[in-house]
């Protein structure tokens, strides 16, 4: 999804005003001329002017073409279900990981993101399941790190 | 260097775990490497969240190796499949696979390996004879030095890029932004932490990093259209004949591949792939037979392959001396060291010698055994290429989000790899280039506190940053940078076409 760079400009400004409101509520230190607000300031005030540029020079660069220019992958409705089921998969695994536990989470989540880039059913499912196993015993038993067991509790190893 | 901290090193190095971390490490790298889509920078965000788990030595030792394997390994896909397996493959990728069907894969994978491990070598001996003296002029540097150099650093990744300098800038200062969330700022005032307690010590590197360089790639890969490629042979002769006649014949390329490599990584912004690139057009202006680059011919990929391993050696000087980072993987590894209390910087040479000797072991050690598993990598490569990518990348998706939950025991790290994989994975498709960015974040908090200190010091009056000895140099030198974009313009006339690859490929 291309943007023109008008609008890419008028997001990163708003941006920019956005961190200078917010700047303003920040504390002075007594004493000093420069407190916390400085630095992002200036930033802010740099982006601002970065972002000027980019919208002047979309502006000039638009005649005859369209604001946004979607990329042939949002056209092609594979490309664009996969695109959505790797987003989804991660807010899934958010959501729901500590409910339902690491490998449960894990196991549909594999299969979901093979089944959308095409591999077939009867090689997803297993994979899934050893893999889940795998990475949940090299981080788990390997490195410690407390995955959640979920649903799985009674029977945790 | 006594000998008391030279054995150190070695016991530090010669470790069973950290020989066995390198070992697999290397092997990772290769694998990576290899698959086309899987750049270095994405090898060494995903070993990021292991070495979290590690002691600072073999961390950096998985990194090292991991990263010089991949840039060899990238040439593999790049003469079989005509992909280059990482960007910094990409100049000579053509070049290979013209010889690969001239019947000579092996000579141009054996050049690429040979040659490959020559460049590692040089660069690290380079960095080895230089860093300790440059760390010693370090050492006298104060706040307003610092500030120029973090400058000269950041002014390095916009003006020396291939993308357009404005839109770098914009992505170094959002980059900047982000290093400005949280607490850690002179002041200790809270900002920008949106009410959640999580990015009160600021956004976490790791999370960041594996979003911006591994989601972001499988995001890409999802939406790829390009159809699948074809193995151009099956049959890879013994790679290492007739590798000394090149050596004896092609020496003075490759001597001034090996230099220009490490200048290039040594200046910040510029990494592997710059050296690859530029050190391809030299070697064909300097050529003999220029008429024969683009048929088949080894020189090039001679010059150019020594010169994007050297470059990774030069890369790590700024990063140890100075603890500037000269490219996105020397970024992530000195948020690595950061995290390991390895705080790199001139200091870091008096109370720590033993752990730099101990890299620079690992550099010598990991370019040493790429050859012998280089050769074996090159042995299986079409299997490897065949290994479904269907079936690898949802597996990877699995490995980011378990990576970045292990860091702080936590699911808002995954949120964050969705949102970094996100933004990156828009900001490269308007043809904001990413690298700045992580060179920002990891760059901001040092800015700032010299940039505060400096401005405390001098009373709010800008000029003493100009009026000091070395400050006034290093500002001339920043100067010069800003100049750069006129070097860059000049080349690139000179070289004719703009290149499509490197627009498409991600900056490594």
């Amino acid at each position: 999804m291309k943007f023109n760079d008008a609008i890419s400009g008028a997001l990163l400004l708003a941006l920019a005003i956005a961190v200078l409101v917010a700047i303003q509520s920040f504390p002075q230190i007594p004493g000093q001329n420069i407190g916390p607000g400085a630095f992002p300031g200036l930033l802010a005030v740099l982006l601002a002017f970065c972002a000027f540029i980019l919208i002047f020079r979309g502006l000039k660069e638009r005649a005859g073409e369209r604001w946004v220019v979607f990329g042939a992958w949002l056209r092609s409705l594979p490309h664009l279900r996969s695109f959505l089921v790797t987003v989804a998969c991660l807010v899934f695994y958010i959501v729901t990981s500590n409910a339902l536990g690491f490998i449960i989470c894990g196991i549909l989540l594999l299969c979901a993101m093979m089944w959308t880039v095409g591999t077939r059913p009867q090689i997803f499912i297993p994979v899934a399941i050893v893999a889940t196993l795998v990475v949940h015993t090299i981080f788990y038993k390997g490195l410690r790190v407390p995955l959640p067991w979920g649903v799985l509790m009674p029977f945790a190893w | 260097m006594t000998p008391h901290v030279l054995m150190q090193a070695l016991a530090l190095v010669f470790d069973p775990y950290v020989l066995l971390v390198i070992f697999c490490s290397a092997l990772f790298g290769l694998f990576v490497g290899c698959i086309p889509g899987l750049s270095a920078t994405m090898a060494t965000a995903l070993l990021v969240p292991i070495t979290f788990f590690m002691p600072p030595v073999p961390a950096v030792a998985a990194i090292v190796t991991a990263t010089a394997m991949a840039i060899f390994s990238g040439d593999i896909p790049g003469a079989l499949l005509r992909i280059p397996g990482t960007p910094a493959s990409a100049a000579y990728t053509d070049e290979a696979y013209s010889m690969t069907l001239k019947g000579q894969a092996e000579i141009a994978l054996g050049a690429g390996l040979v040659f490959s491990a020559i460049g590692g070598l040089f660069g690290t001996l380079v960095m080895i004879a230089f860093s300790p003296s440059l760390a010693e002029i370090a050492l006298k540097f104060s706040s307003f030095e610092y500030f120029w150099l973090v400058v000269l650093g950041l002014a390095g990744a916009v003006f020396i890029g291939n993308s357009s300098v404005l839109k770098a800038s914009i992505s170094l200062l959002l980059g900047l932004l982000i290093a400005c969330i949280g607490l850690e700022n002179p002041a200790g005032h809270p900002r920008f932490t949106f009410g959640l307690n999580e990015l009160m010590s600021g956004v976490e590197l790791i999370p960041m990093m594996v979003g911006m360089f591994a989601v972001s790639e499988l995001l890409r890969y999802v939406t790829n259209m390009d159809p699948p490629a074809v193995i151009a042979t099956e049959k890879i002769g013994n790679i290492f004949a007739g590798m000394w006649g090149l050596l004896k014949k092609y020496r003075w390329p490759l001597l001034r591949g090996n230099i220009l490599g490490v200048i290039i990584g040594i200046q910040p912004g510029s990494g592997a792939d710059m050296a690859s690139w530029i050190s391809y057009a030299m070697s064909k202006k300097f050529s003999r037979e220029p008429e024969k680059f683009g048929t088949g011919h080894v020189e090039g990929i001679v010059e150019s392959g020594a010169a994007n391993n050297s470059s990774l050696a030069g890369a790590w000087i700024p990063a140890i001396v100075f603890g500037i980072p000269g490219d996105s993987i020397t970024a992530i590894a000195i948020g690595v060291l950061y995290l390991k209390n390895m705080n790199p910087g001139p200091t870091i040479f008096v109370n720590n010698p033993q752990n730099i000797y101990a890299i620079f072991l690992v550099f010598v050690l990991a370019n040493i055994i790429m050859v012998p598993l280089g050769w074996l990598t090159v042995k299986i490569a079409t299997k490897i290429l065949r290994v479904p990518r269907n079936i690898l990348m949802p597996i990877i998706l699995l490995f980011c989000i378990v990576g970045s939950f292990s860091i702080n025991n936590s699911v808002f790290g995954v949120g964050l790899i969705l949102f970094f994989g996100l933004v990156s994975f828009v900001l490269e498709e308007n043809g904001f280039p990413v690298a700045p960015a992580i060179l920002g974040v990891v760059l901001g908090q040092m800015m700032e506190e010299n940039f505060i200190t400096s401005m405390i010091k001098s009373d709010g009056n800008p000029w003493v940053f100009f009026t000091r000895p070395i400050a006034m140099w290093l500002a001339i030198g920043t100067i010069i940078i800003l100049f750069w974009p006129v070097g860059t313009w000049a080349w690139r006339k000179y070289r004719g076409t703009p290149i499509s690859t490197e627009a498409k490929a991600p900056q490594a």
